[in-house]
């Protein structure tokens, strides 16, 4: 895949960049590499930065400290109309005088390009977004999907080195938004154009993403694959906001192999020094229940369902433990018979299903 | 069933009401202007015939039938003191419309580009003369214009002329008194225009590599020519029919068809001459009207 084929030079290198507003810093000494063809997210909860900082490759905004590097030369002396990039925007922006076809061939008429290169461009990439027969509407015409798909044409046609992407479905019905998902992966394989896309949403991220920056406050918490991310969070704040998770606090023990909770010790791997405070995240659906205690081998921690959740595909269970803590253990519904909520469990797992966190 | 016919009723009054707005203030007054342009002048009161008499019955209105005459349009078209006050009124108002656009655009746009909390601040500013009278603010600009008056004293002590211009009485004087006059109307518009302008349009522009400039050439303009349109509409047709302006600051040389309009009705009691050269200013003005009204529509079905 495309996706991890990344030992080429970054064709972007974000450089220890920082910018605040009115004192308050919206991204804080950030650095980042975009590598070429990839198709990139910048995630994170609304305010964390993920929008200026794309506003910052578009030319919008400038920052107050760090440098923007394409292909190794600071892009800070373009303004936004120099620069090999293009953005499709969360309102879409569409010219509202201009046809879709006028709205397309925008971008190029501020080429130099012959008339007959601009429509033979144009009616392409009508083509490729399934937009034939609708050049002649004006945007106000034409349905949410068909406006989201004639911005990416506009933006697509100028052939761009980066195509920048702010929430660009975020005005889709849910249905809808998951049938663009893939339509947007398939279009940057076949264009092998580097796609950088801003969403608050992670399941967004993970499914059109190759690489996945998580942003918090202005700062990189993760960047990595959605795998990786899901499955080897590099901080509680990173697992909490990807999908739900749940975190044993604990002694490190001898030999970085235990944790010591107060439900006792946990057999763990790579937990780091011994003596050190750590957390084990678990994932839901990596714990399994069991109605009697499980010989050996396996971490197993008792405790008492609580609540039962049928969600169709998986059922969501939440269980007390000793201490008060509640667990979520999600199973999936394969006919097998659900504990009732009063019941008391065993939670089981092995030492290699979860992620042992220092921060 | 009641409940439902009284709502179809009232909401048959709301769809009348602009209508009969339009019968009472407008439709009404102009028939009477109509028949009284094709009536004769008589010393009498009131100073004309024929008087419809109702009284007499058919036969009177027979005899008011015959009495008018198309007379009035006759002269009208035949002395070309009325031509020549229309071509004129016509060339002030263009001329005047095209530099109000030219001073109203750059201020409705600083006006809409200004940080937002400044924004009702020059709005109020714009509105500010209105809180004086109209009058009073055009009898102030002759004390400007004047020979001693402001403008030639500062013009003087800045050594841009010698000898003191003669401002006033001369055309130039109504094209400041005009322009000064009716810079809101044509401001206003503009910026309630300019105003909605989304910013992410001009950004858009920018990211498909169109320098500022051309930005505004392809984007704001076409975008604010509705403004444009309400604006130049607003501006030229109450300057087409001017009077008190061109009356206290311009010469006696010639007239705008506002001031030869007074001179008939109250100077030489000739009211049907007055009325038929209403008639004709109004037909001439509708013609704009249509015409935006035309655009507006075919804007309207384009969508």
């Amino acid at each position: 895949m495309a996706k991890t084929g990344h030992a080429a030079a970054a064709l972007i290198r974000i450089e220890a960049v920082s910018k605040s507003f009115g004192g308050i810093p919206a991204v804080d000494d950030l650095s980042l590499d975009i590598m070429d063809d990839e198709f990139f997210a910048l995630l994170g909860p609304s305010g964390c930065g993920k929008t200026t900082l794309l506003r910052m490759l578009a030319g919008f905004e400038v920052p107050d400290s760090g440098r923007i590097l394409l292909d190794g030369t600071d892009i800070a002396p373009l303004p936004p109309h120099r620069r090999p990039f293009n953005m499709m925007f969360q309102s879409y922006a569409l010219f509202p005088h201009l046809t879709v076809e006028g709205n397309v061939a925008f971008g190029l008429k501020q080429e130099n390009l012959s008339r007959d290169e601009i429509a033979g461009r144009v009616a392409e990439m009508l083509a490729l977004l399934r937009l034939q027969g609708m050049g002649a509407r004006k945007p106000d015409q034409l349905s949410g999907g068909q406006r989201q798909r004639v911005a990416l044409a506009r933006a697509l046609v100028k052939r761009p080195r980066l195509l920048l992407l702010d929430e660009p479905l975020a005005a889709l019905d849910k249905k809808l938004r998951a049938e663009t998902q893939f339509e947007l992966v398939a279009l940057q394989r076949k264009l092998r154009t580097t796609f950088v896309i801003v969403t608050h949403d992670q399941d967004e991220a993970m499914i059109v993403a190759g690489r996945i920056a998580v942003m918090n406050r202005g700062r990189l918490e993760q960047v990595g694959s959605p795998a990786e991310i899901y499955e080897r969070p590099k901080s509680r704040w990173v697992a909490g906001f990807i999908g739900d998770i749940n975190l044993l606090e604990g002694k490190v023990g001898k030999g970085g192999t235990t944790l010591d909770t107060v439900h006792g010790a946990i057999r763990v791997t790579n937990a780091g020094s011994a003596g050190t405070t750590a957390w084990l995240a678990l994932r839901p659906e990596k714990i399994a229940l069991a109605m009697k205690k499980p010989r050996s081998g396996r971490n197993a921690v008792p405790g008492v369902v609580t609540e039962i959740g049928y969600l169709g595909d998986i059922s969501l269970c939440k269980v007390r433990l000793a201490n008060g803590a509640v667990m979520q253990v999600s199973m999936p519904n394969s006919g097998a018979e659900l504990p009732s909520a009063g019941a008391k469990v065993w939670l089981v797992w092995p030492a290699t299903a979860g992620v042992v966190l220092k921060q | 069933m009641s409940s439902r016919g009284a709502q179809s009723w009232s909401q048959r009054a709301v769809l009348a009401a602009p209508y009969l707005w339009l019968v009472v203030f407008f439709l009404v007054p102009f028939a009477i202007v109509f028949k009284l342009s094709l009536s004769q002048t008589a010393v009498a009161q009131p100073p004309y015939v024929p008087l419809l008499d109702l009284g007499a019955g058919f036969a009177g209105l027979v005899d008011f039938l015959r009495g008018l005459g198309v007379e009035t349009y006759v002269l009208l078209f035949s002395d070309t003191l009325y031509l020549h006050a229309y071509f004129k009124s016509l060339i002030v108002a263009l001329v005047s419309t095209a530099i109000l656009l030219l001073i109203g655009f750059p201020m409705a746009y600083g006006m809409a580009r200004a940080p937002r909390r400044l924004q009702p601040l020059l709005v109020m500013l714009v509105v500010l003369p209105f809180w004086t009278s109209f009058l009073i603010r055009v009898y102030a600009w002759i004390n400007i214009l004047q020979r001693d008056g402001l403008l030639n004293s500062a013009l003087l002590q800045l050594r841009i002329i010698d000898t003191p211009v003669a401002w006033l009485a001369s055309d130039t004087a109504i094209f400041i008194g005009v322009v000064y006059s009716y810079l809101p109307f044509m401001v206003l518009p503009l910026y309630a225009r300019l105003e909605q302008l989304d910013r992410s349009l001009l950004e858009a522009a920018a990211d498909l590599g169109t320098p500022p400039w051309k930005t505004f050439w392809l984007v704001t303009v076409p975008l604010a020519l509705p403004g444009v349109a309400a604006g130049v509409l607003l501006s030229f047709i109450p300057i087409v029919g001017e009077f008190v302006i061109p009356d206290l600051l311009g010469g006696s040389d010639s007239q705008m068809i506002g001031q030869v309009l007074w001179v008939e009705f109250f100077a030489n009691k000739d009211w049907p001459v007055a009325a038929a050269i209403a008639t004709v200013l109004l037909a001439v003005l509708v013609i704009p009207i249509l015409l935006y009204e035309r655009a507006q529509r075919r804007a309207l079905e384009q969508r």
